[in-house]
């Protein structure tokens, strides 16, 4: 059977070695070198909404608890309402047609796909990439389930977090609709333009300019 | 040793704060000891010889001419920006150390040898570069601004922030040297399904963004210099991607991996961030072109009038549509105009620079510029943005500002309605 294999993987090899030599002169330069799978897997980490790009893996927000307890809350604070000026991840449901708006995962971001892939990516904040697949499932599932999307006993995987939808996933637009201003002639008023000229706000008695 | 202001500077450096700032002292403080008919401290002793600066850095009485940023903007340094002091530039070609910075986890240290760009997904063969690969590509050199979405987001509800550099300065123009991504992709070849590129930063912050095909087809590079010399560490050395046009979210720095896809990928940046609010609770998406805008830099709240008379008003102007046909200048608050003059080169989606002079004889102004670009489409009042996107958009502010000159010559932002 080692044999075999053996066999099997020098002929595989020797067809490897001739497909790419034959796309070789496909290319215009013949510079960079061919990718492996196991190179792109390394680096491939995104996931897209579909679910494409998820890794196996899964959690519970009962299980997230003290994972985002651990890694998280120092920013964030325990139930993700922001510590300082770190953002707020909780709350702001019909906020955001208001004049204070609050876009936290909950209210403002489409998908859930998208909070997996940041935090696997980029969180902790200095440690990024350090957390476990299931760890950060179980985070995201925490993240759900204190914005009343799931249940704390839902298991989120690779398999369901596609299928997540989010609160706000109808509140964007698209294509974007500009030039949306009425003076795109090229010709604008030069003389006498009716304009207000009153000054209604000055920077400097808001006060909030750095000193030099 | 001899007393002389040099050495006065630099003792009051060593000493760290002195509660007031060199450049005080630096150009605050006229010697009459230097002026005709005495001979000037500097012309009897020996300077610094060659190799004293090896690099080069600018006059230490330049030493206010630096990046600032608002410290209370962000909650840490390493996901922040700074902003380019523009008031005090001249031409068009931002000096690299002066290009503002936005980070989202801080500044990648990258040796260069082991730099590497990924190309996978939807093409016929995924691939590995290194920067010496890059750098036997066919080679392009394009001056191109890059402006943050941000810029000017926080004048949105009102005057804010009293400054040239503070209301404008999220903007940069160098000249890039690269590879076109469309020679990059006759190497590995592309699927016909490919319609979306994930540009992948390898910061900490992973930053990532979709691109239409269409655009990384058109125009898009991967650059490695800027202004002659390699990508400073803080613009994405050694390699960054460059969008011409476009917000400068997009430009991914630091840049390891770009994915072909035939959706986008509605990353943390392109959805959370990066998309405008409107009034009514629904956000636009994938808002990517910066619009044409122009800023009086001089006059500025930065540059007071000093004396009356003859004045030279000088200004940039740019858009990411094109060139840039024509800039205007108000000093009534937009009663009346007149066109300034724009100096060449004018180039596609680079900063240009204009000038305007005029005299002033100790009265009020109201100083406004308007850019005009090759498509016909005039910079708006932030009324007329308002009036479709309301107030909380915080990106695309391309809108006019007004400068009021006081009699005392002194300049504020402020917003007229």
């Amino acid at each position: 059977m080692y044999v075999w294999v053996k066999i099997v993987s020098a002929l595989m090899l020797t067809s490897l070695i001739l497909t790419f030599s034959s796309e070789a002169s496909d290319r215009a330069f013949n510079l960079g070198s061919i990718a492996t799978s196991q190179q792109v897997k390394g680096w491939d980490i995104d996931v897209r909404p579909d679910g494409v790009g998820a890794p196996i893996g899964s959690g519970t927000a009962f299980d997230g608890e003290e994972v985002f307890a651990e890694q998280c809350a120092s920013c964030h604070g325990d139930f993700g309402e922001g510590v300082d000026r770190w953002p707020e991840l909780v709350g702001g449901d019909g906020t955001l047609n208001t004049h204070d708006p609050l876009k936290t995962t909950g209210s403002y971001w489409p998908y859930a796909s998208t909070i997996f892939d940041y935090i696997y990516r980029a969180m902790p904040f200095g440690a990024s990439q350090s957390l476990s697949y299931d760890e950060t499932y179980q985070i995201v599932a925490y993240l759900l389930f204190m914005n009343d999307i799931i249940d704390d006993d839902f298991v989120l995987s690779d398999q369901n977090i596609g299928l997540i939808k989010m609160p706000n996933q109808d509140g964007f637009l698209l294509p974007d609709p500009r030039p949306d201003v009425s003076n795109i002639n090229g010709n604008p008023c030069m003389e006498n333009c009716n304009v207000p000229v009153k000054i209604i706000g000055k920077a400097k008695d808001i006060d909030v300019t750095p000193e030099d | 040793m001899k007393f002389s202001r040099r050495n006065l500077i630099k003792s009051f450096a060593a000493l760290g704060s002195v509660g007031f700032s060199t450049s005080i002292l630096a150009q605050d403080k006229p010697n009459p000891n230097n002026l005709p008919p005495n001979l000037p401290e500097w012309t009897p002793d020996l300077g610094a010889g060659v190799d004293e600066n090896p690099y080069g850095s600018p006059s230490e009485f330049e030493s206010n001419v630096i990046r600032r940023n608002v410290p209370w903007l962000t909650a840490s340094p390493q996901s922040s920006v700074n902003f380019t002091p523009l008031q005090d530039l001249e031409g068009i070609v931002t000096p690299n150390g002066l290009c503002f910075e936005r980070h989202h986890g801080g500044v990648a240290e990258i040796n260069p040898t082991d730099y590497r760009l990924m190309i996978n997904g939807l093409v016929d063969r995924e691939m590995i570069f290194s920067l010496d690969d890059l750098k036997r590509f066919p080679q392009v050199n394009k001056f191109y601004f890059l402006e943050c979405a941000a810029n000017g987001g926080m004048e949105w509800k009102g005057a804010q922030l009293n400054g040239c550099q503070y209301t404008f300065g999220m903007v940069h123009n160098v000249q890039y040297t690269g590879v076109k991504l469309s020679d990059l992709l006759r190497e590995t070849g592309l699927k016909p399904k490919a319609k979306w590129v994930l540009a992948e930063g390898s910061d900490t912050s992973g930053m990532t963004r979709s691109i239409p095909i269409e655009k990384i087809l058109d125009d898009c590079l991967i650059a490695w210099a800027m202004n002659g010399e390699a990508l400073r560490p803080e613009q994405g050395y050694p390699a960054r991607l460059v969008v011409p046009g476009w917000e400068g979210n997009m430009w991914v720095k630091w840049i390891r991996r770009l994915e072909f896809g035939d959706k986008p990928y509605m990353t943390r940046e392109e959805t959370s961030k990066y998309t405008d609010l409107l009034t009514d609770g629904k956000a636009r998406m994938f808002t990517w072109v910066m619009e044409a805008k122009s800023v009086v830099t001089s006059p500025s709240p930065e540059k007071p009038i000093l004396h009356k008379g003859i004045q030279q008003l000088r200004g940039l102007a740019w858009s990411g549509k094109g060139k840039i046909k024509r800039v205007d200048v108000s000093l009534d608050g937009g009663k009346n105009w007149r066109t300034a003059q724009l100096h060449a080169p004018i180039m596609s989606k680079s900063l240009v620079r204009f000038t305007l002079p005029f005299e002033w004889s100790g009265e009020e102004l109201l100083i406004q510029s308007r850019a005009i670009d090759e498509t016909g489409y005039v910079q708006p009042y932030i009324q007329e943005l308002q009036k479709i996107r309301g107030k909380n958009s915080i990106y695309h502010n391309n809108s006019i500002a007004t400068w009021l000159v006081s009699k005392s010559g002194r300049v504020d932002n402020v917003r007229l309605g």
